[in-house]
């Protein structure tokens, strides 16, 4: 290759080969922190060379080997330092050491390489939000600030988070191996988690501006598609990449021109992305076909579904929708589901119905500062005439809401209610 | 970010003929890695233009054209649709590709898709369209209320 590497493509470099990489070293040296500080210093090493001798042919072989270099390097200085304090040789039961035989360790699995990445970076002994941005880190190729500012948290907030659940790792000792069968199937949960947080956090964000930020969608749909080719017959693993692909058809639906949401029974539909229905309905498929009864994600992904297959909300299977939900409560036993479970039987069954689930409901304590039990309550009262109530509830739903966005369509809806009652007087 | 990549025709492409075994086998491994890294969302391969058809308008009138069509190196002989982090990120991903068209020049040409920010006039015009009728609708109903 003779032209010069700009930066534009020494980056895309990095986002392609990071996570490749970084599974290799961890493998290799077995501490997530001295894998990233090789992986980050092969990097650098690259920004200096590549602009003069352009990308070589193989870039992910040769950052592999100019890390591995390091750590060897490393390795022969620790030694001889060890050595200079008279062979103490006593950490290697408490702490793996580097194996020797490097040069074999690289031509292993690549897909299992990425897997202990996933496994490590999501391991229970973390908090979710350190998962998060440890997974984002390593799996995503983003760097400390895109994940700051995807969260809307302050840089060293979130590069503090990093430091603190790699030395988390390290004093856990936490296993390298990756677990097979049950044992693998036991851990996914937690990385499923991140991942839809992940993905939540883009189709809803929960502060600020935006009702969608599209990029955080885009990176949790590209880490699950990922697992999905390593896990393929975890039904689980197919039933969320599902979920995520029906919703994200819809979010050019679902912000109108000025930033403001558009709720699903209102959206243009010719606008959902037919693209990521159809493969979405295709993993659906695959998870239903992988285990019965279903699990949590996959019933999601078919509720998702049951929306994705309608023309319209009339043509919509609604008592479908609220006997998955039935199952979903069964699993989930929590009272926001049970809030969705509320509004699909307004659909099937009428909103009077519907309207005694959610009063049941108001004395649930986990939903005490839960925005959408007001809106949804709001919601069901409007459709029942009673406007006066309803337009108290989107108020108060709107003085909850956190994104601005969402509490402008809710006084929207308030306002809706008066005018309403205005014209009737 | 959403891109085609267009695989361009080239005079075997256009004659049908298959590409031998190994570039098969060379380009499965490659859509094999664009799976894997979780950024292919579909890609297909396109029969040679003599089995297509294209329908010219013009001033009003439409006219059928029966393929096949010259320009060869315009014509489409297969595409991918990705989904990348940036056009750099997929002109990466291009130079992995597996030479598509062995023995032959052939070239690749990458087309970012339109993003809702693109839309945004446009958009907002359809809106307000369907905004004003709605209104008018309202009032129409609000007077025979009345």
């Amino acid at each position: 290759m003779t032209e010069l590497a700009t930066r534009g493509a020494i980056e895309a470099v990095w986002r392609i080969e990071s996570a490749r990489l970084l599974g290799g070293l961890v493998r290799m040296v077995r501490d997530v922190g001295l894998a990233e500080d090789l992986a980050q210093e092969a990097l650098v090493t690259a920004l200096e060379r590549w602009p003069e001798t352009g990308i070589p042919d193989n870039p992910g072989a040769w950052l592999m080997a100019t890390a591995k270099n390091r750590a060897v390097d490393q390795l022969r200085r620790k030694q001889m330092l060890d050595r200079a304090h008279g062979e103490i040789a006593s950490d290697v039961g408490a702490r793996p050491a580097v194996r020797p035989d490097l040069e074999a360790a690289i031509d292993e699995d690549v897909g299992d390489d990425l897997l202990r990445l996933i496994l490590v970076a999501c391991h229970p002994v973390l908090s979710t939000d350190a998962r998060a941005a440890l997974t984002l880190r390593l799996l995503g190729g983003l760097t400390t600030e895109e994940i700051a500012r995807a969260f809307l948290v302050p840089e060293p907030t979130i590069a503090q988070r990093i430091v603190r659940a790699k030395r988390t790792l390290a004093e856990a000792m936490v296993p390298f191996e990756v677990p097979r069968g049950e044992d693998l199937s036991a851990r996914l949960p937690s990385v499923l988690e991140v991942i839809y947080l992940v993905f939540n956090e883009g189709y809803s964000a929960t502060r600020g501006d935006d009702l969608i930020r599209f990029e955080l969608c885009d990176d949790a749909l590209r880490l699950g598609r990922i697992l999905v080719q390593l896990v393929p017959d975890e039904a689980e693993v197919q039933g969320l990449v599902a979920l995520m692909e029906i919703q994200a058809s819809r979010l050019r639906a679902r912000v109108g021109p000025d930033g403001e949401a558009i709720r699903l029974l209102d959206q243009d539909r010719s606008r959902w992305d037919q693209l990521l229905v159809r493969r979405g309905l295709a993993a659906l498929e695959r998870a239903e076909s992988l285990a019965r009864p279903l699990g949590p994600y996959t019933i999601q992904a078919a509720i998702a579904a049951c929306h994705a297959r309608a023309r319209g909300a009339d043509e919509t299977d609604w008592k479908q929708i609220v006997a998955l939900y039935d199952a979903l409560v069964e699993i989930t036993r929590s009272p926001v589901v049970e809030l969705n479970r509320a509004v699909a039987v307004s659909m099937a069954f009428g909103p009077d119905q519907a309207l005694e689930l959610v009063d049941a409901l108001l004395t649930e304590p986990a939903l005490s500062s839960y925005h959408l039990l007001p809106s949804v309550r709001g919601d069901l009262l409007e459709r029942l005439g009673r406007r006066d109530e309803a337009r108290a509830e989107f108020e108060r739903a709107a003085s909850m809401a956190q994104n601005s966005r969402e509490r402008a369509l809710l006084l929207d809806r308030a306002r809706a209610c008066e005018r309403a009652l205005d014209l009737k007087s | 970010m959403r891109v085609m990549v267009i695989v361009k025709a080239t005079r075997n492409s256009e004659a049908g003929k298959m590409p031998s075994a190994q570039a098969f086998a060379d380009m499965g491994m490659f859509n094999e890695e664009l799976v894997k890294a979780g950024i292919m969302l579909a890609g297909d391969g396109l029969k040679p233009s003599s089995k297509g058809k294209r329908l010219r308008f013009s001033s009003g009138k439409k006219t059928v054209i029966d393929g096949p069509f010259t320009e060869t190196k315009e014509l489409v002989a297969g595409f991918w649709i990705w989904q990348v982090k940036s056009i750099d990120e997929a002109l990466e991903w291009a130079r992995r590709c597996p030479d598509p068209m062995p023995g032959e020049d052939s070239e690749l040409e990458i087309r970012p898709f339109y993003e809702m920010e693109d839309f945004g006039p446009e958009l907002t015009a359809e809106v307000r369209a369907k905004e004003a009728e709605l209104r008018a609708y309202l009032e129409a109903q609000a007077k025979s209320k009345k």
